[in-house]
């Protein structure tokens, strides 16, 4: 099993695709997970407290804004941990704030600065598209092989 | 600051998405209990959330996925089932992140069909799509076709 990352890191149809072709999607829940099950000090919802900006300084720079550190603290390890990545350019439900907006763009800078075999991908816009958007996922999966 | 002690730890959380015409989330749930050992299972309008451990889960999510491989969809999820930090009945209004699944789901019949044709097609038989990166120069026949349409 290869473990591969997801752009959107939230997309159902990834996540699902990449699990039923025998890999490991590493989507942003996972890491949501992580941070839910840790014990430590309350801050909801999503338990990242003020360290996380800290951890973030390894992807972005001191003067990049918090909030793009601190998702990069979720994101960082994924893409480094990742062999492979699947990323989706038209996925307006991306969209957010600065702060989401700033680090899908460094998100997706730091996959295409990583030597690791990529697919990359639009939504497909009727059954024909989907058909090609499915049998390129399904190649592209099995050219992965096993895990080295 | 309050100390935080996390609950279900050791457990993982997967949405089980039907968008199918014979398979119910009702079906779904009715199944998921049939065959579940000591996993919290909650039906929902889009499907189910389980939530359990992940050998556990894995197994169920399995056997679901028979009842209509093509249109059964999975995915992780990050808080248990009801969780007061992401449940809608605590907050209000869409649950944060439906909004990215509902985009997805209008997406979704285009997949299953593009599923149910590659039980029938070999996938090499099949052309690549567009590669959204690449740099779409302007057809010289589309140009003189422009250029004509306005001095026309």
């Amino acid at each position: 099993m290869v473990k591969v990352f997801i752009y959107p890191a939230t997309s159902l149809i990834l996540s699902d695709m990449v699990a039923r072709f025998g890999h490991t999607p590493l989507s942003s829940a996972t890491a949501v997970r992580e941070r839910i099950q840790t014990a430590g000090l309350e801050s909801p919802p999503l338990q990242i407290t003020p360290e996380e900006p800290k951890k973030g300084l390894k992807w972005a720079a001191v003067e990049v804004p918090a909030g793009v550190r601190g998702r990069m603290s979720l994101y960082g390890p994924m893409i480094e941990e990742c062999e492979a990545a699947i990323i989706i350019n038209d996925a307006d439900l991306a969209f957010g704030c600065m702060g989401c907006a700033r680090t899908n763009e460094l998100i997706k800078f730091l996959l295409h600065q990583k030597q690791i075999p990529k697919l990359e991908l639009n939504y497909p816009k009727n059954e024909e598209d989907g058909v090609k958007f499915v049998a390129a996922i399904k190649r592209f999966l099995t050219s992965l092989g096993v895990s080295k | 600051m309050t100390g935080y002690t996390p609950a279900q730890v050791g457990t993982v959380t997967k949405y089980v998405v039907v968008e199918s015409f014979d398979v119910t989330p009702a079906d779904l749930a009715l199944r998921a209990y049939e065959i579940s050992q000591g996993v919290m299972i909650k039906e929902t309008c889009f499907g189910i959330v389980i939530n359990g451990k992940e050998e556990v889960v894995n197994r169920i999510i399995s056997e679901l996925r028979k009842l209509d491989p093509d249109h059964i969809f999975i995915k992780d999820r990050g808080f248990p089932p009801g969780d007061p930090r992401r449940c809608r009945a605590n907050l209000g209004g869409a649950r944060p992140g439906y909004n990215g699944m509902e985009h997805e789901m209008t997406i979704i019949p285009y997949i299953s069909h593009g599923l149910a044709e590659l039980n029938n097609r070999d996938d090499n038989s099949i052309p690549a799509p567009e590669n959204p990166l690449d740099h779409k120069a302007l057809d010289i026949y589309e140009l003189k076709k422009l250029i004509d349409a306005q001095e026309s």
